[in-house]
């Protein structure tokens, strides 16, 4: 007789051991459950919510629900889906993500999820909120528009790069990521284009300067592959593949 | 040089006719006409009704974003723009002369680009005047009659436009708004299966571009007088050459010849093209007006696209186009061709020529090669200029030390022609309005003189911060309560 634990996701048995999450044991188990500020290899966070899943009614970020013996999930339920999809209408409106010009389009997490979960329209009113680019960095380029708050940079420079450059301040609305320099300029910071986190962002927030848009459409992480198939792992590869090129001469 | 009907006198005493929206051209415009006693015109204007703030709005943006971002002023030429600001930032990144395959992929994009907005130009929007009168009926007089009477020529005209279309998508990677050409060079060349792919439609598309030009002229030959002084104005021409006189659309210097044929300046690096042009601004257009400086504003306007390119340049390098060249340029008797129609027939040759470029360019082994991009040292500003389907495009960039935009600078295709067309159009309106009673057919004369420009209005009207306004305050009477005008200069006053 098995000892293995499991519960079931969209019916289906999914093994876990203890301490996982259910996001952790879906992962491994080949499903995929939408998610954006979650990445497999560093703490959860539980802060976009896109991976909310139904659990005995309730509906709840499976990236930092802990596994139980004989949990039923729902990963797909059109409940689950419509909220899903709302979240991502939040995110889009809240920021301004111009996908048409974006350097990151088509290698986008947050471009991809939405695709995903059928995302057609918006839906709500766009903020439209005024916000600048730090360009002030000699290799590394920060654009507020596109920020989602998901507080990977912020985990990954701390946890892995024992660097602690990054930071979220405020609260609600006004909640934004600073800089830990005494100018609040990325350029000020010990932020390195060979950190862990600068290949990190799901979104094109932070990107390497003097290059874009050189992948050709066609060849781009998400052009023919959803991101259920494409994976965690590719996408931090290709991030950290394009910080290796160089830009002009200066 | 310019009409006296540009600004009526008394125009309170007048009545007004406008023309709005202008129909089958690109974006959203009007032409107001002021009508005097006995009938007669007064004045006559084409007005750009819709507002843009490119100039403004790319400040502060990375210049690597340039080529992208910008191409969203348009939806027929955005290869154009994409081009136009991919060589201002070569120059950013001190590029210099980029790898071979570079240029090539790029020049073949430009010609698939002028393929499609040509093609669209003359069987979607102008193919129902021509073929059917300008006076058929409205309901008629449009792209579904011509499907229902020349089912072939409709077909041959989509299909045109699909091959362009296809050339882009394969070179930039869509059909619009692609991602090509990056700062020194381009993102990707091209795979054998893409080359045969569009080599197996070429030769078929030539033929509908011969073809396109033989129903052309043999529509204005049926009726040539009436053709070829149809808003007919007297104009300098503007437009780029190669170092050898050649005809030429990517890249080379600017040349402008007077209406006698004498030449205004020759070769000009297109770098210090503010030497050589400048804007004026009206207080009724938020299209500025550009002339050649060492003419004045008066007499140096000028005309730019289809018309000025043939008339300008010395020889064609592909032989069917070259020969149709010879043809044209007898029109003038030695000087060049002025009429304003024979912008489409200027246009057609342009279209054969690129039909027959992209056939000899596919050929070229430099497309599949993999040497794409050329760095340099970081440069603080850069200059573009290509000619897009409507005429000389001018981009100009200036970024700080961090790489992003402080200044822009666009002249765009259809500003060129703003004064020429309004001359047209006044030409137009004494030709057939003056004395008459108004009806459709008659104001879509004016549409046509319009047309023939192949304007792009929603390019064209780029400008923030400078325009002039004026804003009237009218009570339940109709009488004047307040007015409040806003001057070039930004002061405002009331001027009431």
């Amino acid at each position: 007789m098995s000892t293995e634990k499991t519960f079931k996701l969209d019916g289906r048995d999914i093994p876990f051991d203890d301490g996982d999450t259910v996001m952790d044991a879906a992962l491994r188990a080949g499903e995929y459950i939408p998610h954006l500020c979650h990445d497999p290899d560093f703490p959860p966070h539980g802060s976009c919510r896109v991976c909310v899943v139904g659990v005995n009614g309730r509906h709840t970020a499976s990236c930092t629900l802990q596994a139980s013996e004989g949990m039923d999930v729902d990963n797909s339920s059109e409940d689950i889906l419509e909220e899903r999809r709302m979240l991502l209408q939040m995110l889009f409106v809240e920021g301004n993500h111009t996908c048409p010009a974006c350097e990151k389009s088509g290698d986008c997490k947050l471009q991809a999820v939405a695709y995903h979960a059928g995302m057609l329209s918006p839906h709500f009113t766009h903020f439209f909120p005024k916000r600048s680019i730090d360009a002030s960095h000699p290799e590394m380029m920060f654009y507020y528009n596109r920020c989602i708050l998901c507080g990977l940079c912020v985990r990954v420079s701390k946890y892995e790069d024992k660097k602690s450059v990054f930071a979220i301040s405020g609260r609600g609305i006004d909640s934004r990521l600073v800089f830990n320099s005494p100018s609040g300029k990325l350029g000020d910071t010990d932020f390195s284009p060979t950190d862990q986190a600068a290949s990190v962002c799901p979104v094109g927030a932070i990107l390497p300067k003097y290059l874009g848009y050189e992948t050709p459409i066609g060849q781009r992480l998400y052009d023919f592959k959803p991101i259920s198939v494409v994976g965690d792992e590719t996408a931090r590869d290709i991030a950290k593949d394009k910080l290796t090129n160089g830009g002009p001469d200066e | 040089m310019t009409s006296p009907l540009e600004t009526a006198e008394r125009p309170q005493d007048m009545k007004r006719i406008v023309i709005e929206p202008l129909t089958r051209v690109e974006g959203h415009g009007k032409v107001t006409l002021l009508q005097g006693k006995n009938r007669n015109i007064r004045q006559a204007r084409l007005h750009i009704t819709e507002f843009r703030g490119f100039e403004k709005f790319i400040q502060g943006r990375p210049y690597w974003e340039l080529p992208v971002l910008v191409q969203r002023l348009c939806g027929i030429c955005p290869v154009s723009h994409h081009l136009a600001a991919a060589k201002a930032t070569d120059m950013i990144v001190g590029a210099g002369e980029l790898t071979p395959t570079a240029t090539k992929i790029r020049r073949l994009m430009h010609l698939g680009q002028t393929v499609q907005s040509h093609a669209l130009h003359f069987f979607h929007l102008c193919s129902p005047d021509l073929l059917f009168g300008f006076d058929d009926d409205v309901q008629h007089r449009n792209i579904t009659g011509v499907i229902e009477d020349f089912p072939d020529i409709a077909r041959q005209g989509v299909l045109l436009r699909k091959f362009g279309q296809e050339v882009i998508r394969v070179t930039a990677g869509k059909r619009i708004h692609g991602t090509g050409a990056i700062p020194g060079g381009v993102n990707k060349s091209l795979s054998l299966d893409e080359i045969r792919y569009l080599q197996d439609d070429i030769a078929r598309n030539i033929g509908w571009a011969q073809g396109a030009l033989e129903l052309l002229k043999n529509i204005i030959s049926e009726h040539y007088e009436h053709h070829m002084q149809f808003g007919t104005i007297q104009s300098n021409m503007m437009s780029m050459v190669r170092d050898d006189g050649a005809f030429e659309l990517y890249h080379g210097g600017l040349r402008a010849k007077a209406v006698n044929g004498d030449t205004i300046f020759d070769h000009v690096d297109y770098v210090n093209y503010n030497d050589y042009i400048r804007e004026s601004v009206k207080d009724w257009s938020y299209m500025k007006f550009p002339f050649i400086t060492s003419l004045g504003e008066e007499e140096g306007w000028y005309r730019v696209g289809p018309l000025a390119r043939i008339n300008n340049c010395d020889y064609m390098r592909m032989p069917l186009a070259e020969t149709e060249r010879q043809e044209f340029m007898a029109l003038g008797n030695g000087l060049p061709v002025q009429s304003t129609m024979a912008y489409h027939w200027a246009r057609l040759i342009e279209l054969l020529y690129c039909t027959e470029a992209i056939a000899e360019l596919l050929c070229d082994p430099d497309l599949v090669r993999k040497e794409l991009r050329i760095q340099g040292n970081l440069q603080g500003s850069g200059t573009g200029v290509v000619e897009a389907p409507r005429g000389t495009l001018f981009h100009h960039y200036e970024i700080d030390e961090r790489g992003i935009v402080e200044k822009a600078s666009l002249i765009v295709s259809t500003t060129n022609n703003n004064q020429a067309m309004n001359e047209s159009i006044r030409r137009v309106a004494n030709q057939y309005l003056d004395g008459n009673r108004l009806n459709e057919a008659l104001l879509n004369h004016v549409e046509v003189a319009i047309r023939a420009y192949d304007p792009c209005l929603s390019c064209a009207t780029h400008a923030m911060g400078k325009m002039p306004m004026e804003l009237n305050l009218v009570d339940a009477s109709g009488e004047l309560v307040d007015r409040l005008e806003k001057r070039v200069t930004g002061r405002i006053m009331r001027t009431i």
